[in-house]
């Protein structure tokens, strides 16, 4: 058996007979494998794919040259960390082999299997992997769009809205009331709006004590639920009150002009406030047909190949994958799996059942991390837990192992984003 | 010959451009890496995996599985995983570098 290093020398011998006039080692001829968006799941994809065979070529589609990631975020908008500390850029990517059309995909054609791209020009492919993230639903919350964002950010796409919404919390005066409005499921990152709550009213405890946090839920339940509330009633019982949906949380329109949130019972008027919508797989999904009526795109649970059009990929926050959770941990882990499976279709075989983990970690403060983790197996045509494993951090624990975690969080953070940007 | 034998592993890429040409790696073992880093050189406290020996990483995730080891998260991992597929990604770690 080969080592790894010996067939990468190999492979510079093979690249190298390419000179001659042997026409499947040719440049170009071999499998052509496209990405769309180059997030934690795509650009772990478009990594992933050239590692496991070298020989297909990859495109990557991304809008943006600068990544800016969302975990981690909140640490931003509470002041804790700079933007720059979430921005990466795709040079180790291409480096790995991977072609960079830093262009908006605007088109599929799944029969042809094409990419159209913002330029002009179109991209064949064997293989589709879209990872395109999430949209958020202008249509999904009266009185909410584009503008209304401007006024009351969504932070839900790291980078300027993250800014946005930290500077109009360093703008406050003590005393202000802060108010977050969360979705229903599904959307990005369960746990986030709560981790949010909780390091928003860290801030406002240390900076702005007078003020207050309302974390207005469209759910009953959510994410880390105990660990969460604890903590809240432990570190900030003057600072944060979360109302539920059946204590009329849901928030069913805003005026951004008086920056109101209007629920069934109460008009809630903030001095900031942080509107999460509702969420959908990203435009592209749909204008693929990727995406079914839900708004988000179910797919084959060992392969992550599209439930609706052959030869597509879809992986990430805008796919259905049952009972793992849209985070970067998701996305990074279903990437290296699809990517396994669609160099092993490419050569004709068959891509093996996999094992999935997810791990998130969530700050309740700088010092106290808390933490929910799955493991996961295909079953009846969806990822499912596997019973018996994953769960969240001990509801009862010392400071230590909360601090732990929290350490953990940070080397997590680190790690993850190397392995997708280093 | 050196020249036969590089013609022959020539044929089989023409054969099957597509082939997976790294190991496969056993079910569950890239995910790990989502902490346990790669890149030797990022900072963190977790500890790596690439090179270790599959005994120790086993009988630590079989330990961490029993509850006879503390840890924060890996004891719910670990539950995730029969011995058998546990042996499979400690073997498959060992000869990673």
């Amino acid at each position: 058996m080969m080592t790894r290093k010996s067939r990468r020398t190999f492979l510079k011998g093979a690249g190298a007979l390419a000179l001659f006039p042997r026409p499947a080692l040719a440049q170009g001829a071999g499998p052509k494998v496209v990405v769309i968006g180059g997030g934690f799941a795509g650009a772990s994809a478009a990594r992933f794919v050239k590692k496991a065979n070298p020989a297909i070529a990859v495109t990557l589609v991304e809008t943006n040259p600068t990544f800016t990631a969302c975990p981690f975020s909140n640490g931003v908008i509470a002041g804790l960390r700079p933007l720059r500390a979430q921005q990466f850029n795709y040079e180790k990517v291409a480096e790995a082999g991977v072609t960079l059309a830093i262009q908006a995909a605007t088109g599929v054609d799944a029969q042809a299997k094409s990419v159209t791209l913002s330029g002009g020009t179109s991209l064949p492919y064997d293989r589709l992997v879209m990872a395109p993230g999430i949209d958020l639903r202008w249509d999904g919350l009266p009185g909410y769009d584009e503008r209304a964002a401007d006024i009351m950010p969504h932070a839900w796409k790291a980078g300027e809205q993250t800014l946005l919404l930290r500077s109009q919390l360093e703008s406050m005066e003590d005393g202000g009331t802060v108010v977050i409005s969360a979705p229903a499921n599904p959307f990005r990152c369960p746990p986030g709006p709560y981790e949010r709550a909780s390091l928003i009213a860290y801030y406002l405890k240390t900076r702005k004590p007078k003020s207050k946090l309302i974390l207005l839920d469209a759910k009953d339940a959510f994410s880390k639920q105990r660990l969460f509330q604890n903590a809240w009633a432990a570190l900030y019982p003057d600072h944060l009150e979360w109302v539920s949906l059946s204590k009329g949380g849901k928030v069913n329109a805003v005026d951004a002009a008086t920056k109101t949130l209007k629920t069934d019972f109460n008009d809630y008027k903030a001095d900031v406030a942080n509107v999460i919508p509702p969420q959908r797989a990203a435009a592209i999904a749909q204008t693929a047909g990727v995406a079914d009526r839900s708004g988000w795109c179910p797919v084959d649970p060992v392969s992550f190949e599209s439930k609706l059009v052959p030869n597509i990929h879809v992986i990430g926050d805008a796919a259905i994958m049952g009972a793992m959770p849209k985070s970067a941990f998701s996305a990074n882990a279903q990437a290296k799996v699809c990517a396994d499976a669609i160099a092993k279709l490419l050569g004709g075989g068959t891509p093996a059942e996999p094992r999935l983990i997810n791990t998130c970690y969530s700050l309740v403060a700088p010092d106290y991390g808390i933490t929910v983790a799955g493991v996961y197996k295909p079953a009846d045509g969806v990822l499912a837990d596997i019973q018996g494993a994953g769960g969240v951090s001990p509801i009862e624990a010392p400071q230590e192992t909360r601090a732990l975690e929290a350490q953990f969080a940070d080397g997590w953070f680190k790690t993850i984003t190397a392995e997708v940007f280093g | 010959m050196p020249m036969m034998r590089l013609t022959a592993a020539v044929a089989i890429v023409l054969a099957s451009p597509g082939a997976a040409l790294a190991a496969d790696a056993p079910a569950g073992a890239a995910s790990c890496r989502g902490c346990h880093a790669a890149n030797p050189r990022v900072e963190t406290p977790v500890p790596p995996l690439n090179g270790r020996p599959a005994a120790d990483i086993a009988s630590e995730m079989i330990a961490f599985k029993a509850g006879q080891r503390p840890g924060t998260i890996m004891d719910r991992i670990a539950k995730g995983f029969s011995d058998d597929e546990i042996r499979a990604i400690a073997a498959w770690y060992e000869t990673q570098k």
